[in-house]
């Protein structure tokens, strides 16, 4: 039986559609509210923002988070900034330009109506934001400034110096917190989802671990909403942090969630090149700086080879000897082109021999002619705390030579099927936030997934979710004593049982790493037939052999930071395979997902609006069994899918 | 290069803990110590022992997950960054490093050199937030707001949450941590509105959890990752006493 | 305003900023009045017989004594708190923070100092001059030169004279002001950060300020101690037989 997919969009005109649907939907009454019970795993912008909201309007709301704090997801990581259409540059801006340049730079793979409704509310987040306290920057005159991202052509990026995700979080935090005290929220730190509970279709709670003592929990409500993020760690290396993972998403998956277009994954073009094999994680350098900075790389071979031999320094190389190819190939957008084109454009110079660094696997990103137009000053002011994280990690002073940058995976645009309500092909259970698959189509523009986690979580799920709950009013309180959360709870202690009693020779990172390699080798920024197929191969291989050789030490009753990694990877390694089967059946090149059979002689993505104009919805049919493919077509009713061009 | 690394070892809460001393060898230089720690836990790992318990998460310095009092500092020598962000040619090769978990009683100690910062999450649920409902907020550019002034606020507001102030604090005090938050809103006039209650709510729930009392040493900020300025203080003490005398 | 100064940290601070300002200002307005002891130890004895057993003089008494005791009691009560704040596991390795001043970490410790010098101090005048007058006792009769002197209660020329007359009175106190250096540094500008006249633009200011304070008390102290001690004979001559005019 494949999924049923009911994208529930309305009818009408697109900029009405929102509107029309907030009237059809149903409400509940704030007597109801306070008998309904949700849980919303996950604290970053998205889950935050939700859990602040629902409690606000009255449902009893839990909220878990694997770390220590709510404070810490790793929405806070995000630098640049948030999106919207406020047209306070008076550059002309529009929801409609903000929507149609989230649905082009998404290489028109995302749904019309989902883009417009992000376009739309964009407003109203810069609102509440500032209502809440974000120091976003400001002009002389005291009104909020803005500055220019990939993608676009406006300037409609809000920003909180190089931190902006991390104000955001701090306000959607202190939402939380304000509900935590009034006693509607209640937090729950230092817990994993395990599981999520199915009965009689619908979800009706999780299975937790509490990371600190390890004991298993039942949690029941009438509604699951999952804010767990990406899964980009996926490959050992990304610009994720260590706990990102996508086991929640990936257990909803497997109880019968559909699992949308998990091979689109974003490669950031400006990230701190890899230094060795010991290395954790990599670190982002802000895309802002593609508004200051030139990417280049020489012009001459023999350049090359002198940099990588450290005969001559990269400022010594002339201008003329210079190479800035994204101003050559893109001249409209330069430095600016979306995320997934300067990837490529990167390491297609790479490939071609024209690495800077000694792996070859570097350009250059430079802001003498900045620092020139602008002076130092300025470009401290702007830039001043990521130039000094970057030389902390490598030792090079950038204001005097050029950043060495290369591309390394960031985001997933793919994740759990939702329908228009946000809601998963199971009833009662939602998907928001990078943990869904709805907005960015193949591709993300910078500082929209920052809009994206606040959409959802403020301005779209507390309405959608009323009407599903509105069916819910005369449910009494979910029981946990179930055979339904009995049998989820045994199947978790028996894993974890498992996991302990293998006793092999190799750690958790050890295959992770081995993943890792696979994973960006065949299934990263240059996918092929053989690759894919050799990426699904070796996936099975080494999953028998995590399930047969990991060594997970300590014990299950305690905080065990090892088994936690076991848990994740186990995830991982049926998720890379998804990864790959997803990639494998787009015979297409799109967004982040390149194949290289299917390019245009200049080497760009050659779409096929023919056959793959649809968001691939996957359905879990046993570890070892080929999971079935659904289609839900996306239909262009308001702008039409256009080769995407960036050149003028 | 190589390590002696001295590492505070602990099973959980209520067990007694111990230093133990581990080598850790052929370290490249631009490793990171969390690296560096990895590399010695897939070592003990590898031995069938337990590996080092310690806190981390994004490894770019914001999410004010990781801690480690290293060498006498929190967050180790370098200055206005945290753990994450150092590399070990920071170090001298074959230098011993000791490795401690914060220490203060209002964080005690979870495992190893994991603590518990609940307290600060408590002390923000009493009042460091402003109280608005999602969607009954006027435009963004309603009020304008001095630059000088949000840049201020955004001073305070860089605060990670780590726990290095009330860590090294010689009081335990979490003062830093309470008057970046205050300040942070008290520069901003949404902010203003709810001062007075937020300062006196927030200080009586840091002294409640049994945190310290300022003595104005500034050796919080001088080991504070985000080097967020005692200044912040001044103002946390103006806010409080100007509310505690409109009562 | 219930009872924010006992039980609450800002409010102890408070306290210990407002007690520390009127103890700074008492400080100040004793060494000013020491330093007549140069020019004229007449004009001086004029002074301590103001200060004597009248009942301005006897209430002054009664506040600086609060206010000392105030000061000290919640001094400890603070370093008490602290201490538990602090936890029972210490730090293995503590190293100074970079900026960190060493008198700001040992305020106590100087307060110890500060205190026990205060006791010697009040044992070498007070209880020879305001406390003979209130209990009506007997004079302080020193042996001088072979010959006894009773020192009349408002003589603290000669008083003083007679103590800075031995050297190891006078390194005594040398020690005790340098605490006192020490403690004002901090103090001073830490009293303006304890009620929050304090920011990044006056920090180098008041803490230039309080070495400044603490500099001219120091200075204004030592001068008195060391110069009577080299002129104590003259001095002593001089007022030996000094009396009040009836």
């Amino acid at each position: 039986m494949s999924l049923k997919l009911d994208s529930k969009i309305p009818a009408g005109e697109l900029a009405q559609k929102w509107s029309n649907h907030k009237a059809a939907i149903k409400v509940v009454s704030p007597a109801n509210k306070r008998k309904l019970d949700i849980i919303v795993i996950g604290t970053g912008l998205g889950g935050a923002s939700a859990a602040a909201s629902l409690g606000e309007l009255g449902y009893n709301v839990k909220i878990f988070c694997i770390q220590d704090s709510p404070r810490r997801a790793h929405s806070i990581a995000a630098q640049g900034g948030i999106n919207a259409a406020k047209n306070y540059q008076n550059d002309n801006d529009s929801v409609y330009r903000l929507f149609y340049d989230t649905i082009k730079g998404g290489d028109y793979r995302a749904r019309e109506a989902n883009v417009y409704r992000l376009a739309e509310v964009s407003n109203l987040i810069i609102d509440q934001c500032v209502a809440q306290g974000v120091p976003f920057a400001r002009e002389y005159g005291g009104l909020l400034a803005n500055r220019s991202f990939g993608g676009a052509q406006v300037s409609r990026t809000f920003y909180a110096r190089g931190q902006t995700g991390q104000q955001l979080l701090l306000g959607a935090y202190a939402a939380l917190n304000k509900e935590i005290a009034a006693g509607s929220v209640k937090s729950y730190p230092r817990h994993e989802m395990l599981d999520v509970v199915i009965e009689d279709g619908e979800a009706r709670g999780i299975i937790a671990r509490n990371l600190v003592t390890g004991e298993i929990e039942r949690h029941g409500a009438h509604a699951v909403v999952l804010a767990t993020g990406g899964y980009g760690n996926v490959f050992f290396l990304s610009t994720n942090a260590m706990a990102s993972n996508g086991s929640a998403a990936f257990q909803c998956y497997r109880k019968g969630a559909g699992f949308a277009n998990p091979c689109f994954t974003q490669i950031h073009p400006t990230c701190i090149p890899v230094h060795g094999t010991q290395q954790s994680k990599l670190t982002l350098m802000s895309e802002s700086l593609r508004n200051d900075g030139r990417i280049w790389v020489p012009k001459k071979k023999e350049d090359v080879e002198k940099i990588r031999k450290g005969t001559i320094k990269p400022s010594d190389i002339k201008e003329e000897d210079r190479d800035y190819y994204l101003e050559r190939r893109y001249p409209a957008f330069g430095n600016l082109v979306p995320r997934d084109v300067a990837s490529r454009a990167a390491k297609e110079r790479c490939d071609a021999g024209f690495g800077v660094n000694e792996t070859g696997l570097a350009v250059f990103l430079d802001f003498k002619t900045a620092i020139e137009r602008l002076g130092k000053d300025v470009i401290k002011q702007r830039y001043g705390n990521l130039f000094d994280m970057y030389e902390e990690i490598t030792d090079t002073n950038p204001y005097e030579q050029p950043m060495q940058i290369f591309p390394a995976v960031h985001y997933t645009m793919g994740g759990i099927w939702v329908d228009y309500n946000l809601m998963t092909t199971i009833p009662g259970l939602y998907a928001i936030g990078e943990a869904n698959f709805s907005d960015h189509g193949a591709n993300r523009l910078g500082a929209s997934a920052l809009m994206q986690g606040l959409a959802d979580g403020y301005f779209v799920l507390p309405y959608t979710i009323g009407d599903y709950l509105s069916h819910k009013i005369q449910a009494p309180k979910v029981k946990t004593d179930t055979p339904a959360f009995d049998k989820a709870e045994k199947e978790i202690k028996d894993k974890i049982a498992k996991l302990f009693s293998i006793g092999g020779k190799q750690s958790v990172d050890d295959i992770h790493k081995r993943l890792g390699h696979i994973m960006w080798e065949n299934v990263g920024m240059a996918r092929t037939k053989e690759s894919l197929e050799r990426a699904i191969k070796e996936i099975q291989a080494l999953r028998k052999e995590f399930w047969a050789d990991v060594k997970v030490v300590g014990t299950a009753d305690s905080f065990n930071v090892e088994l936690e990694k076991a848990l994740r990877l186990a995830d991982f390694l049926e998720l890379g395979e998804l990864m790959a089967r997803d990639a494998l059946n787009r015979e297409e090149s799109c967004g982040g997902h390149f194949r290289s059979e299917h390019q245009t002689e200049e080497g760009e993505a050659k779409r096929d609006d023919e056959n793959f104009v649809y968001a691939a919805v996957w359905e879990y049919k046993g570890m070892d069994a080929e999971p079935e493919l659904t289609k839900e077509a996306l239909n262009f009713e308001f702008v039409h899918p256009a080769q995407r061009n960036y050149k003028d | 290069m190589n390590f002696t690394l001295k590492i505070w070892r602990q099973k959980d809460a209520k067990s007694h803990g111990a230093f133990e001393t581990y080598q850790v060898k052929d370290i490249s230089p631009d490793t990171s110590f969390l690296e560096m720690m990895d590399i010695l836990n897939n070592d003990l790992i590898h031995a069938g022992k337990e590996p080092v318990a310690f806190d981390h998460d994004c490894r770019e310095g914001i999410c004010g997950m990781c801690s480690l009092h290293i060498n006498g500092h929190a967050h180790g020598p370098e200055q206005a960054v945290t753990t994450c962000q150092i590399y070990m040619r920071k170090f001298r090769d074959g230098q011993t490093i000791v490795i401690e978990p914060w220490r203060s009683a209002a964080f005690p100690v979870i495992r190893d050199l994991v603590v518990d910062r609940g307290a600060y999450d408590k002390i923000l649920q009493a009042g460091g937030f402003i109280s608005v409902r999602t969607n009954s907020v006027p435009d963004g550019n309603a009020i304008p707001i001095p630059k000088k002034d949000a840049d201020e606020s955004m001073d305070a507001a860089a605060c990670v949450g780590c726990g290095a102030c009330a860590a090294t604090c010689k009081n335990g005090s979490a003062m830093l941590f309470v008057a970046a938050r205050v300040s942070s809103l008290a520069k901003l006039p949404q902010g203003r509105v709810e001062g007075a209650r937020r300062a006196k709510a927030m200080v009586a729930k840091m002294d409640e959890l049994g945190f310290g009392n300022c003595t104005n040493t500034g050796a919080c900020q001088a080991e504070c990752p985000k080097s967020i300025s005692i200044a912040h203080i001044a103002r946390l003490n103006r806010e409080f006493l100007s509310a505690k005398f409109e009562d | 305003m219930s009872c924010f100064l006992t039980n609450s940290s800002l409010g102890k601070k408070l306290v210990m900023s407002l007690t520390g300002c009127f103890l700074v200002l008492f400080i100040l307005f004793h060494m000013s009045m020491n330093i007549t002891v140069l020019f004229s130890p007449e004009a001086y004895n004029a002074v301590c017989e103001f200060l004597g057993a009248n009942w301005y003089a006897l209430a002054g008494t009664v506040v600086l004594v609060a206010g000392v005791a105030i000061h000290f009691i919640y001094a400890l009560i603070l370093t008490v708190d602290n201490y538990r704040a602090r936890g029972k596991q210490r730090y293995a390795m503590t190293v100074k923070e970079k900026g960190v001043e060493w008198a700001s970490k040992n305020m106590l410790v100087l307060g110890y100092i500060i205190v026990a010098g205060l006791a010697l101090h009040l044992i070498h005048f007070w209880s020879k001059m305001q406390l003979v007058e209130v209990l009506e006792s007997n004079f302080f009769s020193p042996e001088i030169d072979g010959a006894t002197v009773a020192v009349h209660p408002a003589n603290g020329a000669m008083l003083v004279a007679y103590t800075f007359s031995k050297w190891y009175n006078v390194v005594i106190y040398l020690v005790w002001f340098a605490a006192l250096w020490f403690h004002l540094t901090h103090g001073v500008w830490s009293m303006c950060q304890s009620v929050g006249w304090a920011n990044d633009t006056w920090y180098p200011r008041l803490k230039c300020l309080a070495k400044i304070v603490a500099t001219i008390v120091f200075l204004g102290f030592a001068v008195v101690a060391v110069m009577t001690w080299i002129n104590s004979a003259d001095i002593m001559a001089q007022v030996a037989h000094w009396a009040p005019a009836a």
